[in-house]
């Protein structure tokens, strides 16, 4: 059976795009399926450390493009899963070593062997993004709930209709529940209206994550789910087309649960 | 009442995600169009110099707007006449 290639890209930086593919590849890992994450950001490189795999790094993918080694040589396999793997971003090179043929290339071969191949797009819309697009059979958008961060993924998303690759589909990442609840922040509501896209996932900010990135250790791992932690696992489920109902970000609160409640019976 | 009132004024009209909101709708309605806020200016300045030449305008309050929905986008020059604005004042 041939693999699904997923890019996750963003247009603007530090939305969560990184911790996003670690984690998601590790739920859909613990899903059992074969995995392959590939961190795209060339002179970059930090999927590895998220993943807690920095230490097993031998070749790159610039290795593989011009030839030093072999795709197989170059891909780590991650320690706790064993159809878990991670082909990691050059550190001492930059992105003009990479062209969107060579991606086309990678994830055709890794195909075969492998249910699904995330690739971790790096920030911006230049030959990063347009590498990183290049292999992808599905899109996702990662913004955060602030205007910066949704002006660049509208411009992304433009971009993306323009090759010809979407409809994308869009996760809304660090939703802090507390100040959407007072009005200081933008609505997930509001962000999948103002960017006419299908949403596949929030996510709430949340310590852990942070804890877990610390470790090397993603949230998605431990199974006492943080809510950061549970929200990836429904992804993963939606990428494999479950219908998941989204998590009910409200703390408490009669009309909040009676909303929830008839929400999830709706779906 | 007040309190009613400082409830309704702080969750819906002034509060940051809402000002947020509005500020994107604007800004994506422009970046989407290739429009950039500085060209209404121009395009102003320029309709109220052609237009002046054949009518009497009231230069102080032409509008030049730029509009996006759904279905479409439009510019939008509101242009009012000196004369019937002079008339209903009286």
């Amino acid at each position: 059976m041939a693999a699904k290639v997923l890019t996750i890209t963003s247009g603007k930086g530090g939305v969560g795009k990184t911790t996003i593919a670690a984690n998601l590849g590790v739920a859909l890992a613990m899903q059992g399926q074969r995995v392959v994450v590939i961190d795209a950001d060339v002179g970059l490189r930090n999927l590895d450390v998220m993943m807690g795999l920095e230490n097993r790094i031998v070749y790159d993918l610039v290795d593989v493009i011009e030839g030093r080694c072999r795709l197989r040589q170059a891909t780590v396999r991650d320690k706790r899963f064993s159809e878990l793997f991670l082909l990691p971003a050059a550190q001492t090179r930059d992105k003009s070593a990479v062209q969107p043929d060579d991606m086309v290339r990678i994830c055709d071969e890794l195909r075969e062997q492998h249910d699904y191949i995330l690739v971790d797009s790096p920030a911006g819309i230049e030959q990063g993004f347009r590498y990183a697009i290049a292999p992808a059979d599905e899109i996702v958008i990662v913004t955060n709930p602030e205007v910066p961060a949704v002006r660049d993924a509208d411009r992304v998303i433009g971009l993306i209709e323009a090759e010809e690759k979407g409809p994308a589909r869009l996760i809304v990442n660090r939703i802090k529940t507390e100040m959407v609840q007072r009005g200081e922040m933008l609505a997930i509501a509001d962000v999948v209206e103002l960017l006419a896209i299908d949403l596949i996932g929030i996510v709430p900010e949340d310590g852990n994550i942070l804890v877990a990135a610390n470790r090397g250790q993603p949230v998605a791992f431990s199974n006492d789910s943080s809510l950061a932690g549970q929200a990836f696992h429904n992804i993963a489920n939606r990428l494999m087309g479950e219908d998941v109902p989204f998590l009910t970000l409200r703390e408490k609160g009669v009309f909040e649960r009676l909303f929830g409640f008839m929400r999830s019976e709706g779906d | 009442m007040q309190i009613l009132e400082r409830l309704l004024g702080r969750r819906y009209k002034s509060s940051s995600g809402k000002v947020a909101k509005e500020r994107l709708l604007l800004v994506l309605a422009h970046d989407r169009a290739n429009i950039p806020p500085g060209l209404l200016d121009t395009l102003k300045d320029e309709i109220i110099t052609v237009i002046s030449r054949h009518v009497a305008i009231d230069a102080e309050d032409v509008q030049v707007t730029f509009s996006q929905d759904a279905q479409e986008s439009r510019l939008v020059a509101d242009i009012p006449l000196a004369i019937g604005r002079g008339r209903r004042k009286r």
